[in-house]
């Protein structure tokens, strides 16, 4: 007993400052690729390169759209590594969640040269997403939302759909003393039945559409679907096959989508954080008034 | 690469003793042994490599040749420990006769791979004990994906519900506990059936490939460079491990030399990803009787590792840092000192874990003769990996047959023989101290012959796999034996890309450890062995 006590009191306080502070990632780490559009000669070898085509490329006469899928990227890099022009750069940026599958992509339309490369750039099109401060304000009221929604509680029951399991090694981190979820008032629960929130991985396996869909029905309302990783957002580098439905809102409606491959225990939490933004509003969308 | 010599006097004997019924044989550049012979051979052939040579067959599979040579073939691999080899055994199957002999019942080690195949080529295996489906469930259409002429974007019509047929357990008293697919933790989804008589177990069915995603089919698909990314989600908590085996498949086939400082970085992040996942099921074990405490330090010092991971990969699972030919970047002296300091002081915060495990009796009594698996069952089964060391089984691809920079490092081989959860415990535990030291002597040699390491020496140079090549990739992941063996078509794609996790190999012993056990001790006893579901299912 007091080897416990003295190794604990040894350990000290071993929990991240997150989302206080911001996200602490190695100098090398791999998060959102970012694009300097107009900087782009030439799509094509990123498109080529890339293995769950996130970045495509058609070309009509002499025009050319890429689009830019954050929802299928799994964070490789080899894309910046295919663009000598240096137009794509790996930032260290991993909070991508949003409520919209739109805003994870980005359509850049380019006017081509005769060689096929591009000429310049017409328009970017993209929806704008959840700007960083409103994320912010809502770190800070966090804990006071879930207080006053939920009655102090978030319950979450995990899905895995079909993942590889990479997610769920994240997941199961934010349970540990070092992301501790708990001290917002957030517990993983056994069933669905108890939970507010669907925190859905994999690319739903035909074998798991069924599971999946009666875990969802067993969910009370107000419930909540959060799809986790490149997967749960379009499948992954899995895609759409003769086993794999490419996403998790193929068969059930979700509310958040986080990206990554997997996705880092803080951009977890970051999703999560702005599905209680979501929950909110569906809750004045239901009742009619504010909570 | 690893020419063994050892095989060549292995052929020998085999063609003195089966002449004729060998249709071809050859010793592949890279050391594997081809052989085709008449299938009325092959279980005598199999017997014999069994008895005269220690083989263990760790590997069963088919291809659909029918396009090139009309027929499609079963391959047997056949693990020879001694000689630091593998035979490849392969039988043609007659398109008009779509059947082949089951060894099920001599070697039950080979069961659901069998099964696998009748479902994924529709091939009958004649003989089989329990020829039912396993890949596929009960619901599947009546389709076979792994044959060319099926289309890897088919749309089958929805899924309507299990209809497995579960073996009855009756008798007074006798209750079916059925548990899942989506279970009460943070895993993966799998069904358990426990019948129960009160508390104590009876039998349990295990059914697996409910995240069954068509990978090996997947990688006929796509090129091989975008292949080392489909193989690291193969089981995400082995990531690095199968994109090595995959890559050391493909570099095998392609002949490609790969550079020490490649191989060296290589085996220091298979040990980085052993201690993560070791430390996270020693803690977990912890948990599962109750003992939280021990897995808040376990937890910690996971995060440590893939704190560092990150640091060294720029990805916490090591995701993006095997490349076909080596490996995308070196390590700079910071990151290697890092990686240093960072042993340093998970050495000592490591032993106060176990110490603090190893002095709570109450834990140690929920562990001791809880969940065991025999050595005989161990060894009927073919179960490998930090499980089968557990229980008598001394093997360990990393000595038996060295890859990465394996060869001249040292280390130990724990094994035990009570089979029970202590022990495998106890395994994981030696493992992470060799692991350390593993870790210790490769920095050292990355260091002293490999100061400078430009991009260059990183990696193979190659444009062009060359098609038609057959290779193995093998390692020894920190579950135990993954194998990848491949098969090269043109445009640098693969023709046949076949994986096999551990955990496939070793789920059937699940239902052996725990009959007699209590219910309640069931998590700790699959934590114990912690497979893979998506390993299993692909």
């Amino acid at each position: 007993m007091f080897k416990i006590l003295r190794q604990s009191f040894n350990a000290g306080v071993v929990t991240t400052d997150y989302p206080a502070k911001p996200v602490e990632t190695s100098p090398i780490f791999r998060g959102r690729p970012v694009f300097d559009f107009s900087r782009w000669k030439d799509a094509r070898p990123a498109a080529e390169i890339c293995p769950t085509s996130a970045i495509e490329v058609k070309d009509d006469s002499d025009a050319r759209m890429v689009t830019v899928d954050y929802g299928k990227c799994i964070f490789c890099g080899l894309c910046a590594d295919a663009s000598p022009e240096k137009a794509i750069r790996i930032s260290r940026e991993c909070e991508l969640a949003v409520q919209n599958r739109a805003d994870l992509v980005i359509q850049a339309k380019y006017k081509l040269n005769r060689d096929g490369c591009q000429d310049h750039l017409i328009e970017i099109c993209k929806t704008p997403s959840i700007s960083a401060s409103a994320v912010e304000v809502a770190g800070k009221r966090f804990k006071e939302e879930i207080a006053h929604i939920l009655g102090r509680s978030l319950h979450i029951r995990e899905v895995d759909a079909g993942s590889c399991n990479g997610c769920e090694i994240e997941i199961v981190n934010l349970t540990g003393p070092v992301y501790d979820i708990e001290r917002f008032g957030i517990h993983f629960v056994a069933s669905p039945r108890h939970a507010d929130m669907l925190l859905v991985t994999g690319p739903v396996t035909r074998n798991m559409e069924l599971a999946l869909r009666k875990t969802y029905e067993a969910t009370p309302d107000p419930r909540l679907v959060v799809a986790v990783g490149a997967c749960g957002c379009s499948g992954g580098i899995f895609g759409e096959n003769y086993a794999s439905l490419g996403g998790v809102d193929k068969v059930i409606p979700v509310d958040v989508y986080i990206p990554g491959c997997p996705p880092c225990p803080q951009a977890l939490l970051h999703g999560i954080l702005l599905a209680v933004q979501r929950l909110q509003q569906k809750l004045i969308k239901s009742r009619g008034r504010s909570v | 690469m690893n020419v063994s010599s050892g095989l060549a006097p292995i052929l020998d004997e085999l063609r003195r003793k089966f002449r004729s019924q060998i249709e071809s044989a050859e010793i592949s550049s890279v050391g594997e042994v081809y052989i085709q012979i008449d299938p009325i051979t092959l279980s005598g052939l199999c017997a014999h490599l069994y008895r005269k040579f220690h083989a263990r067959l760790t590997g069963v599979f088919s291809e659909d040749c029918r396009e090139g040579d009309g027929c499609f073939y079963i391959r047997y691999v056949f693990a020879i420990a001694p000689a630091h080899g593998y035979v490849v055994v392969r039988t043609r199957i007659a398109p008009g006769k779509p059947e082949f002999i089951s060894l099920t019942t001599a070697v039950p080690a080979v069961n659901w791979q069998e099964r696998e195949i009748q479902d994924m080529f529709g091939l009958k295996a004649i003989g089989h004990p329990n020829p039912h489906r396993v890949a596929l469930h009960d619901d599947w259409p009546d389709v076979h994906p792994l044959l060319k002429d099926f289309d890897l974007r088919t749309k089958l019509p929805p899924f309507q519900g299990e209809r497995h047929h579960f073996r009855e357990v009756e008798g007074e008293g006798v209750f079916q506990v059925p548990v899942g697919p989506v279970h009460a933790g943070i895993i993966e989804p799998g069904h358990f059936l426990f019948s129960v008589a009160g508390e104590p177990v009876l039998y349990l069915q295990i059914r697996l490939f409910y995240t069954h995603k068509g990978i090996e089919k997947l990688f006929e698909s796509m090129p091989a460079t975008h292949g080392v990314f489909l193989a690291e989600s193969i089981s995400g908590d082995s990531s690095f491990s199968h994109s090595t085996a995959f890559c050391q498949a493909l570099e095998r086939a392609g002949g490609m030399e790969v550079p020490m400082a490649a191989r060296l970085i290589r085996t220091l992040l298979l040990e980085l990803e052993r201690i993560y996942n070791h430390v996270a099921d020693i803690g977990a074990i912890a948990t599962d009787v109750a003992f939280v405490v021990a897995n808040a330090h376990a937890m910690q010092l996971k995060e440590l590792i893939l704190q560092l991971n990150d640091r060294l990969a720029g990805n916490r699972l090591l995701r993006g840092m095997n490349r076909i030919g080596g490996v995308r970047r070196g390590l700079e002296t910071g990151q290697i000192q890092d990686l240093r300091d960072v042993m340093d002081s998970l050495r000592g915060r490591f032993d106060m874990l176990v110490d603090l495990i190893f002095s709570s009796m109450s834990t140690l009594d929920r562990l001791e003769n809880t969940g065991v698996l025999t050595p005989q069952t161990a060894g009927d089964l073919g179960v490998v990996g930090v499980a089968g060391r557990a229980s008598g089984i001394d093997l360990d691809v990393r000595r038996d047959h060295p890859y990465a920079a394996y060869d001249g490092l040292k280390f130990r081989v724990p094994v035990y023989t009570a089979g029970d959860v202590l022990h495998r415990l106890k395994v994981r535990v030696d493992e992470v101290c060799e692991s350390i030291s593993i870790i210790g002597q490769a920095v050292e040699q990355l260091s002293i012959k490999h100061a400078s390491m430009a991009r260059g020496d990183v990696v193979a140079h190659w444009k062009i796999l060359p098609p038609g090549q057959c290779a193995l990739g093998f390692v020894e992941g920190w579950r135990g034996e993954i194998l990848h063996w491949v098969r090269t078509a043109e445009n640098n794609r693969l023709e046949r890309c076949k994986i096999k996790d551990p955990s496939l190999q070793n789920w059937p012993a699940l239902s052996e450890a725990i009959q007699g056990n209590i219910i309640p001790d069931f998590p700790v006893v699959n934590k114990s062995f912690n497979l893979s579901y998506s390993g299993t299912d692909r």
